[in-house]
């Protein structure tokens, strides 16, 4: 029968099954540490245990038999981790930087042997730099202007400053960073858990000095990525290969927990500062900001996340003057590196929450002021981009306010230790500026015996790449999804589709696979894919990104159109206080997220359901406590993440305003979620009348606030 | 750093007196039970012992009764068999409130009353329950067994009365009247380490323990005689801030610990009138 005369349903927008529930179900996904090869190694990172100073000497006070060992002498090409800047080591030579920096690698077949080496390193110790606002160095200075500042404080009725403080987050992605280092036939295969295969593949090239032939890069099932796995495993999957090549056998390294938490990078924590100047109704007529975010010790993405923190500091808010500062400081500690929302979330904790203080300050309501302020189609954001159709701000606040019934649980809790507050945001989808355009990310299409293969470096990271890209595939060649599918991504196989990162995979990959279809049902001349390949064997398609038309980006100046759609979101969270703890717990969270279109519905409510969870974690519960620049609770036990007990229900509305560009006019989803939970929740704190400006407002810091309010004659007992 | 696995060596005692002989001939011997405790040093490379007895088979150990007019509790009950037992709910069922607190099903299942109790954190949930509760450590070894009173167990930070030979082999609880109350406050709602936790009781002397606020759990006689004289709640929380020696660590800090267990002295007695 011919495919065009059988109207098989459309995948697109429907909850299909996932393409790797089954396995991951039965326990059948390998993950990397279930590999094993023959003749394999384990391998082990001796680290610094200063935070700054010098190597003066190391000492081996084990026996070496049977031991591989190896430091940046065995590195035949650059030994640094090349990324955006060349300053961080694979190994530390002379210099360290931060605590648990690498400094020698060591390989064994038995594990236990390998965890009783006992290395001694002498250090020539120097005082750190903790403090980022004390540190002589910015990685990263950038400057947004809108208008002349000045005039737009003349024309304010009322200035209003603020401070807001972030802190650290970790991932705890499920499975902790990981590799496999196999050398074979004058090549290296690495082998991991990774959001990037052709990061690592760069950053391995450059350390070996090697040609892209001789290096192979294969993700495997990965469990969680977080941003975490973005730029990290490039620096693992070098110690990896230095050992394996040094001891000519298969190498594995795969962290513990502990290890993962000291060692790999966390989310930036920022200290932002407003100055606004408003009109009495409630108008923003200017808006002045500083941003300073702690890097760490090396530059690694901190340029690129102080951008998109940096673009979106002013919130979704027209203001005809704004002035936008930020620098990215070096301190030591570990370098913080990429995490969903990259800088977002700490730019739009501080807008929102202080949008709630010039409510109160002006005693306009909240909502009131939001909507006076809101983005509309036509306006212009900080950097001169002109928004079109696709801008939902005023939608998503006004169905997030009908449906959690903001007006009629504002006067309830008025008076009570129940409070309920909001917060209003946005997330560009994709790279910044013309960072798409740079990339210009390719994906294949294959026609095979068994149907349609999908060849991308996009990575399945639980997120649900493989089945949304087999949908989108399925219906732009009008086939069942059930002949779409996944293959591995593995650098020797798949074409370069950029990262797995920045809310792309569907908008931005989504749509090149699209392209690669349309052609491709072309290709077919109306048969279907199997009588195609009855007739001519295998074919392969492959498109190229294609930016969209009109997009202008100034790199040098920040001004243009910074993304090419932006995805909006209302949060409104209800909470309350515990008056004898000071403990703040979430009662209801409902999150109204225009996301363009729901490609895989239950999918997309998962991920508005996690990083809603992960965002009440940052908001209240999940604090990095260091100590001389190295993370004292690194544990879960003393790192506490969100048990369900600590997350309330949460009540999703997926909005779907199309954008332009992307597939069935989907927008990014992955990140959004993350940036609304912290604003939304501290203001429904300040709504209770605790001037919190925070985050994590663990109990300890919503007691100071509360003292800070009352004063401190009668703080024992406070009447909430 | 994680420990190393290789080289551990462990006796499987198939009953107490096997246990306490072994013991007796090998103070070396490091008991363990459910291991919620020692497999965290263990992973974490901080548990020093190699050799250890497994105590989990040995069922005698894990009768929950009425003896004379007190309610005993085996070492070896676990926190499951505790939230089930109608005895426990009916005489202690502050016992029960801690219990269910602490950690989640695989904890519960594994995780014994004796081994919190040997564990000897000032953390540990089940203390301040039987602290509050006048409850007696019964310790045996291969040749006597002797009984101590929880509240002076412990003799500093994790130490103990227990000598190396010597098994807890079970709990006592006397008999006693008065509303039983108990609160945990944790780094989050489940699953995690006390910050504060109290236990106490409601009676013509009023009973009142503490845990994470001192190098051991405490009682809080001071307290406890203040509110006995009919003081006033607002003079014995003052009482009670002096009488309480926390510390700031990465969990909490000194100043939350003190208003947060005055704050909860303050709803015990509001809750129990």
């Amino acid at each position: 029968m011919h495919a065009s005369k059988i109207a098989s349903p459309l995948a697109v927008g429907r909850n299909v099954p996932r393409k790797d529930s089954a396995e991951k179900v039965a326990g059948a996904a390998k993950y990397v540490d279930d590999l094993v090869f023959p003749g394999m190694l384990y391998g082990r990172t001796i680290r610094s245990t200063i935070p700054r100073g010098r190597i003066a000497a190391t000492r081996l006070a084990f026996d070496q038999r049977g031991f591989v060992v190896a430091d940046y002498r065995d590195i035949p090409g650059r030994n640094v981790v090349a990324l955006i800047e060349d300053d961080q080591p694979f190994l530390a030579e002379r210099e360290i930087r931060h605590t648990a920096e690498p400094i020698l690698l060591l390989a064994h077949e038995s594990r236990d042997l390998l965890l009783r080496a006992h290395v001694e390193i002498g250090y020539e110790r120097e005082n750190p730099v903790l403090d980022p606002e004390s540190s002589p160095t910015a990685f990263k200075s950038l400057a947004i202007d809108k208008g002349e500042i000045e005039d737009g404080f003349s024309e304010a009725d009322i200035i209003i400053e603020g401070e807001y403080r972030t802190g650290h987050q970790e991932h705890i992605y499920i499975e902790t960073n990981g590799v496999i280092a196999v050398p074979q036939d004058g090549g290296i295969t690495l082998l991991g858990s990774m959001q990037c295969p052709f990061y690592v593949h760069k950053a391995l090239k450059s350390m070996l000095g090697w040609s892209d032939e001789r290096i192979r890069v294969v993700q495997t099932e990965t469990g969680g990525g977080f941003g975490g796995k973005e730029e990290y495993p490039s620096l693992i999957a070098g110690h990896a290969a230095l050992l394996a090549l040094k001891a000519n056998r298969p190498v594995k390294i795969v962290y513990d927990r502990a290890e993962d938490m000291i060692a790999t990078t966390k989310r930036h924590p920022a200290i932002v500062r407003h100055r606004t100047g408003v009109k009495r109704d409630g108008r923003l007529t200017a808006m002045d900001i500083d941003i300073v975010m702690d890097a760490g010790a090396y530059v690694t993405l901190s340029p690129v996340v102080l951008s998109r923190g940096a673009i979106h500091a002013a919130g979704p808010y027209r203001c005809d003057h704004v002035r936008v500062r930020g620098r990215a400081m070096m301190t030591n500690t570990p370098p913080n590196g990429a995490f969903r929302g990259f800088g977002a979330p700490q730019t739009q904790f501080a807008v929102e929450v202080h949008m709630e203080r010039i409510a109160e300050t002006l005693g306009i309501d909240p909502v009131k002021l939001r909507e006076t302020n809101a983005f509309r189609p036509g306006d212009t954001t900080s950097t001169g981009q002109i928004l079109g159709e696709d801008c939902s701000a005023l939608d998503v606040l006004r169905r997030a306010v009908r449906r959690s019934g903001f007006r009629t649980r504002q006067r309830r809790y008025a008076g009570t230790n129940r409070g309920i507050g909001l917060a209003l945001f946005y997330h560009g989808s994709g790279f910044t500026g013309g960072g798409e355009v740079r990339l210009a990310s390719k994906a294949s299409l294959g026609l095979t015996e068994r149907g349609v293969q999908i060849l991308v470096a996009s990575t399945e990271i639980g997120q649900g790449t493989r089945t949304m890209h087999a949908q989108i595939v399925a219906d732009a060649l009008g086939v069942p999804f059930d002949d779409v599918y996944p293959v591995q991504p593995d650098t020797s196989n798949v074409p370069d589709s950029g990262p797995t990162v920045a809310s792309r995979t569907c908008m931005v990959v989504g749509r090149i696979l699209q392209q690669c279809a349309e052609e491709m049902k072309t290709r077919l001349g109306g048969m279907t894919p199997r009588e195609f390949f009855a007739a001519h064997g295998p074919m392969i398609v492959t498109s190229e990104y294609e930016g969209p038309s009109g997009i202008k980006w100034d790199d040098s100046t920040y001004r243009g159109d910074a993304y090419s759609t932006y995805a909006w979101a209302c949060d409104v969270a209800e909470v309350e206080i515990n008056p004898d703890t000071f403990e703040v717990r979430p009662l209801k969270l409902t999150c109204v997220h225009d996301i363009g279109k729901a490609i895989h519905p239950v999918l997309v409510a998962g991920q508005i359901e996690g990083g809603t969870a992960q965002g009440i974690g940052y908001a209240l519960i999940e604090q990095v406590v260091m100590r001389e620049g190295s993370m004292a609770n690194a544990q879960l036990t003393n790192y506490t993440i969100p048990t369900t007990l600590d997350t309330p229900p949460i009540d999703v509305v997926i909005v779907e305003n199309p954008s332009r560009y992307g597939p069935h006019g989907a927008k990014g989803v992955g990140e959004l979620p993350i940036d609304g939970p912290a604003p939304a929740i501290v203001n429904a704190v300040r709504s209770i009348g605790i001037d919190l400006r925070e985050i994590p407002a663990v109990p300890e810091i919503v007691m100071k606030a509360i003292d800070l309010g009352k004063g401190k004659t009668d703080a024992r007992h406070v009447p909430l | 750093m994680k420990g190393v696995i290789a080289g551990l060596e462990m006796r499987e005692p198939s009953s107490l007196d096997e246990a306490l002989s072994a013991m007796r001939n090998d103070p070396s011997l490091v008991p363990l039970a459910g291991c919620t405790d020692l497999y965290v040093a263990l992973n974490f490379g901080t548990l020093e012992s190699t050799r250890f007895l497994n105590l989990w088979s040995i069922d005698e150990l894990r009768v929950i009764e009425k003896s004379n007019d007190a309610l005993s509790i085996g070492a070896l009950t676990t926190y499951k068999s505790i939230i089930q037992s109608k005895l426990v709910r009916k005489r202690l069922p502050m016992l029960i409130s801690a219990a269910r607190e602490i950690g989640g099903a695989q904890i519960h299942n594994r995780g014994t009353l004796g081994g919190n109790i040997a564990n000897g954190s000032p953390a540990g949930d089940t203390l301040p329950v039987l602290a509050a509760a006048d409850a007696t450590v019964v310790m045996r070894s291969a040749d006597a067994e002797r009984r101590v009173p929880l509240t002076q167990f412990y003799t500093g930070y994790r130490k103990s009365v227990l000598r190396a030979d010597e098994l807890i082999v079970a709990v006592e609880i006397p008999s006693f009247s008065g509303k039983q109350w108990f609160r945990k406050v944790g780094t989050r709602a489940a699953q995690a380490i006390s910050k504060v936790v109290m236990a106490a009781v409601r009676s013509p002397r009023p009973r009142i323990a503490l845990g994470s606020v001192a190098p051991t759990v405490i009682r809080l006689p001071m307290t406890e005689g203040a509110l006995e004289e009919g003081a006033p709640i607002q003079e014995a929380q003052r009482i009670l801030m002096d009488e309480i020696s926390p510390i700031d660590d990465m969990r909490s800090t000194e100043e939350y610990r003190r208003r947060v267990a005055s704050n909860l002295l303050g709803r015990f007695w509001a809750e129990t009138e």
